[in-house]
């Protein structure tokens, strides 16, 4: 396994390159303090779907492998080395001995197998073991001793092993259940809506290059604050050790006052997007339905909006245009070969002249002499969202297209969008979780429940929704790297010449640290800053607390 | 206080007529993005600087203030009358039907309205042109807001009952509008003009709060309510001192319609 | 003193059944409110690509749209009258913990803003007519002016900013109401003929106040005073949720943006209940001396 080596020498080499670790093992009465933004919806790692809940999976659970957010490459965790058989519906681990989860229970290949099956019991609804749900019929776990497990699922899985990052190993035998946890950190204490307190896992059994065992910081105080410029203003006031997927305006704020905390770790996984309504029974009216299906129609939007001013004024330049579903902080997957739409009134004119508009004294009418207005939903309370939508607004203006601007409530905006289908566009930026496209097929295949502009097809509804299909089913049935990126190109190309989805920009992942936080090193991927947390550790300054 | 009530007048005739004249005062339209100028402080050309995308913020103030003006008095109207309605009905009636009214007036002060406001934004269409959004939110607001008045009047109304002066209203021959308008109105009037004082401010600023589930002013109409929203920005506070220039609009004009309300036998 | 002892206990009893009833009409009531607005049941996670067509129906049910919403109701009231008050669903914990936790955060914090609020609004109220200045009542009322211009959110961080406590906040919000309200009614008792002689007559300020003014201005200061529980009450909900104190009325607000419907309920049932008591209370002091010595 010569890759496996290779990453055991990059993790080595990491740590080598550590600015000097602190003197002892772990930091006595060290805590580190951050705020997520809303409450964790389930502390059963199996469950998890909702950021909060993720910040606490990744920080208590323990995985057989995990995705470098560095690198972006697998690292070994629980597993030492692990292989997966051709046909790419089977994987074997080898696990770490002599590792015992944070109530020292002794962890081995059972717990792997339970963690499994419960992970792939349908009655459990996980979101990650859907990850792992292509084909029916039963997952299988073979034991080899307590250290080897094989696990062989009904279906070839694409990316198989890089979705072992998502799965927390459970205990099997422990009475705590979920509570016992192989991660660096145990959640100690959890006040309903306020905030969680995680405890250093006395039992964890990653080491530093010195043999010291990690993590270095004693404790996590977790705050749970909706609102964004209190937790700003808390981290000027040093209550907080640091802020990710930061505002620009926060981050152009803080670069005035205390430069060295920020870093804009380039562009996120984040993307904005726009979209017509495109479902059949939608309580639209048929003229409307007729121009929102029209792919030139769609084309001309993309050409009439103004990325590069979005990125500027709205990201204050800490944003790109987008061109795709894949963003380029996905470096393996994202199609260079793509351009974002051109800001071109002209030609997203010419255009529109082809599908029978016209433009007459600044305002355009379709083929029968209708004005042409349509609304555009978004959800309330995202400032930027609003402020895109309101110069959208403005260069739809300039082709003589009417955009009503109205922002939702989260709930009421996602009744419209899946269940009603009363809306005729939307604003809203979905999230990319996994780095592999295959976390992706129910966003694009015509069947799927998130093919959001027109879900549930039952037969692809056009040519290029059936090629889109085609190719995804391909990617997903070889196991070689590069046919899979070949049709996931194939898929970016269609998509961005089809404009289903209207990209508009991908944002920068933006921070703050705390200088008294070390070893930091954020990036694009979330968790964009404690992606290494057991390698943190705290400077000697006294923090003020609340 | 002559002269106070005066000037009070003068200056809500002031902001009123700025406000209709906004088309042709306000150096720029409301909606007009200047791209390269986010975010800049006053100048000769845009006199309270502009917005984060680059809008005139002087002619959105007066664009705003045509909305506010209007339609929040309108509003606070609407409100204490049918808190006098209401209210005065439930008090000169007594009895069962002033039980049944207070019953339904605490159920209004305790239920949550947001669901209803939230149904409302569902049965309007999403094609609402801004300036309709904003009059039916305000309609809205009006006819919810009445229910802490109402049971003010309503004790007003008992005591006025209770009171000689009815008695010796109707002896002295008087009746219906007659009585309506010498005795019940006047003596109803301080807490219904503290009521529509009270509304004015606080249904500008939840019609911009309303924001939030699609009701109010749509973009890119400007608002008072919507302005003030920009003072949540706290960073904003001290760098940018001209935010403030919608709040003193707003205490001022508040501050008038309290001199202007003032009690015409009580200080003459 | 037998009359006034059998006024209050039928009083009390006829009160008692008709909070009763109010009460079960404002559960039912918040409850198909929050049931009908549109985005009950919806889930964020529904939008989560990797889940299979089971698991979105599977979460779909798990939000309880099946149920109907007065099998809901009779549920909730059966679960209610054995003392159970159901479970939080955003907040994964019994409404009844959850309550016990926060209701005496809310209990000072709108104490405090009520006691805050009266004392400010009703002294300067007092100031202005007693004065009989014209820059007392403009001082005045400009400083209401400014608290009821500032957007509550804009206080609330303010109080933070200054690190003071964000309690306060809510007297300032119930401040102006009160002043005004209170203003105008002691302005115009202070204008009735008796009054005015009694002045006339060279009586203190203080003695007018206590012995002509007040009471004339009573009961309707009464019921000012049982209203302005429901204000503080409405104050405390943007206060907590910004302030960070965890009350009722951050509690309230989590519950509406997560439609969680037995705590919203719990949570509608609950001020109903203060509105009616404090409501119903201020009533029955105000109309004592007329019905008490009928």
């Amino acid at each position: 396994m010569k890759r496996r080596e290779l990453i055991a020498l990059l993790v080595v080499g990491f740590c080598r390159a550590l600015p000097g670790a602190p003197g002892s093992w772990a930091q006595p009465g060290s805590q580190l303090r951050f705020c997520i933004h809303s409450e964790p919806k389930t502390l059963n790692p199996l469950l998890v779907d909702d950021d909060a809940s993720e910040t606490i999976r990744y920080l208590t659970g323990g995985v057989l492998v995990r995705l470098n957010r560095m690198t972006q490459q697998l690292q070994p965790e629980l597993a030492i080395a692990w292989k997966m058989n051709r046909a790419g519906d089977a994987i074997s681990f080898t696990l770490r001995k002599n590792v015992r989860f944070s109530d020292g229970t002794p962890f081995s290949a059972a717990d792997v197998a339970y963690t499994i099956h419960r992970l792939m019991d349908p009655a459990m609804h996980s979101p990650t073991g859907d990850s792992f749900r292509f084909g029916n019929g039963e997952v299988e776990t073979r034991m080899g001793g307590e250290d080897r497990i094989y696990i062989k699922f009904p279906a070839p899985i694409a990316g198989l092993d890089k979705l072992f990052d998502q799965v927390a190993i459970l205990s099997v035998n422990s009475p705590n259940r979920e509570m016992a946890v192989l991660g660096p950190y145990y959640v100690a204490e959890n006040k309903a809506g306020s905030y969680l307190l995680l405890k250093r896992n006395a039992n964890y059994w990653k080491r530093d290059s010195a043999g010291r065992q990690l993590p270095y910081i004693e404790s996590i105080h977790i705050d749970i604050e909706q609102n964004r410029d209190i937790e700003m203003l808390r981290f000027e006031r040093g209550e907080i050790d640091f802020i990710d997927s930061l505002s620009a305006e926060n981050y152009d704020r803080l670069a005035a006052r205390a430069p060295a905390t920020i870093h804009d770790a380039g562009v996120s996984m984040d993307a904005e997007q726009i979209w017509f309504n495109q479902f059949p029974n939608a309580p639209l009216p048929d003229y409307k339905k007729a121009w929102f299906a029209s792919a030139r129609f769609r084309s001309a939007i993309s050409e009439s909006i103004h990325r590069a001013d979005l990125a500027r004024v709205v990201f204050h330049g800490h944003a790109q245009p987008a061109v795709s579903w894949i963003s380029p902080a996905n470096r393996f997957w994202f199609d260079a070969r793509l351009r974002p739409y051109p800001f071109d009134q002209k030609s997203a004119l010419r255009l529109l002249t082809q599908d029978g508009f016209s433009l007459r004294n600044g305002v355009l009418y379709d083929r029968s002499g209708r004005t042409v207005e349509f609304s555009l939903i978004t959800n309330a309370g995202n400032s930027s969202r609003e402020r895109m939508a309101a110069m959208i607004q403005q260069d739809l203006a300039g082709v003589g297209i009417r955009l009503n601007i109205v922002t939702l409530d989260f709930p009421s905006l996602l009744e419209r969008i899946t269940r009603s289908y009363a809306y005729e566009a939307c604003l809203l930026g979905l999230v990319n979780n996994g780095l592999d496209p295959d976390a992706q097929m129910n966003v694009w295949l015509s069947s799927g429940e998130n093919h959001i502009w027109n879900p549930n097809q039952k037969t692809p509804a056009t040519a290029w929704e059936a090629e889109i299909d085609r190719l995804m089913r391909a990617q997903a049935s070889t196991m070689e790297a590069k046919k899979r990126k070949e049709a996931v190109d194939e898929v970016q190309e269609i998509v961005w010449r089809q404009a289903p989805f209207i990209y508009l920009v991908n944002k920068d992942a933006l921070v703050a640290v705390s200088t008294n936080l070390h070893n930091v090193h954020p990036v694009a991927l979330q968790p964009q800053v404690y992606w290494n947390i057991e390698q943190l550790w705290m400077g000697p300054t006294r923090r003020r607390d609340r | 206080m002559k002269w106070a009530r005066r000037a009070a007048m003068t200056f809500l005739v002031v902001v009123l007529a700025a406000g209709l004249l906004a088309n042709w005062i306000a150096p720029d339209s409301y909606a007009r993005q200047f791209r390269d100028l986010p975010d800049v402080a006053p100048s000769s050309q845009h006199w309270l600087g502009t917005d984060d995308l680059g809008r005139d913020r002087f002619s959105r103030l007066l664009y705003g203030t045509r909305i506010s003006v209007l339609l929040a008095p309108a509003a606070a109207l609407v409100s204490s009358a049918l808190a006098a309605l209401i209210g005065g009905a439930a008090g000169f009636a007594g009895g069962w039907l002033e039980g049944c009214v207070m019953a339904a007036t605490d159920l209004f002060l305790s239920l949550p309205w947001l669901f209803l406001l939230i149904t409302a934004r569902a049965f309007l269409p999403l094609n609402v042109s801004p300036l309709a959004s904003v009059a039916i939110t305000f309609a809205l607001l009006g006819c919810l807001g009445w229910a802490a008045a109402a049971r003010v009047i309503c004790a007003d109304a008992r005591a006025l009952c209770d009171s000689d002066i009815l008695l010796l209203a109707r002896a002295s021959g008087s009746s219906g509008w007659r009585l309506l308008r010498r005795h019940v109105i006047p003596n109803l009037m301080p807490v219904l003009s503290a009521q529509f004082w009270i509304s004015i401010p606080v249904f500008i600023l939840t019609e911009a709060n309303l924001g939030i589930l699609g009701l109010g002013v749509a973009e890119p109409l400007p608002s008072w309510g919507s302005l003030l929203r920009e003072l949540e920005n706290f960073s904003a506070f001290s760098a940018q001192p001209w935010l403030f220039a919608p709040l003193l609009l707003l205490v001022l004009t508040v501050s008038c319609f309290h001199v202007a309300l003032e009690n015409r036998e009580v200080w003459t | 003193m037998r009359t006034p002892g059998r006024f209050w206990l039928r009083a009390l009893a006829r009160h008692t059944a008709r909070m009763l009833l109010v009460l079960m009409l404002g559960g039912f009531l918040g409850a198909t409110l929050a049931r009908m607005a549109p985005g009950f049941g919806q889930d964020a996670e529904e939008l989560d690509s990797r889940l299979s067509r089971e698991s979105v129906a599977a979460l779909r049910q798990a939000r309880g749209e099946d149920e109907s919403l007065p099998g809901f109701y009779v549920h909730f009231l059966g679960r209610m009258v054995r003392g159970d008050l159901g479970q939080s669903q955003t907040l994964q914990e019994p409404v009844r913990q959850l309550l016990a936790e926060r209701f005496p955060e809310t209990l000072e914090s709108v104490g405090l803003g009520l006691a805050l609020g009266w004392a400010a609004g009703l002294g300067l109220a007092i100031a202005a007519v007693m004065w009989r200045s014209a820059w007392a009542d403009l001082t005045a009322g400009l400083a209401a002016s400014v608290l009821l211009c500032v957007p509550a959110a804009v206080l609330a961080l303010l109080f933070v900013i200054i690190q003071a406590p964000g309690r306060l906040v809510i007297g300032l919000i119930v401040f102006p109401k009160i002043f005004q309200f209170a203003r105008n009614l002691l302005l115009r008792a202070a204008s009735l003929p008796h009054v005015l002689t009694a002045r006339a007559k060279g009586l203190g300020g203080l003695r007018v106040l206590i012995r002509h003014i007040l009471p004339v201005a009573g009961p309707q200061l009464l019921a000012l005073a049982g209203v302005s529980v429901s204000l503080a009450l409405a104050a405390a909900i943007p206060v907590e949720v910004l302030c960070d104190l965890p009350g009722i009325g951050q509690l309230a607000w989590k519950a509406a943006m997560g439609r969680d419907l037995a705590l919203l309920v719990d949570l509608t049932m609950i001020v109903t209940l203060i509105t009616l008591v404090a409501n119903t209370g201020a009533e029955l002091l105000a109309r004592r001396p007329r019905e008490g010595g009928a």
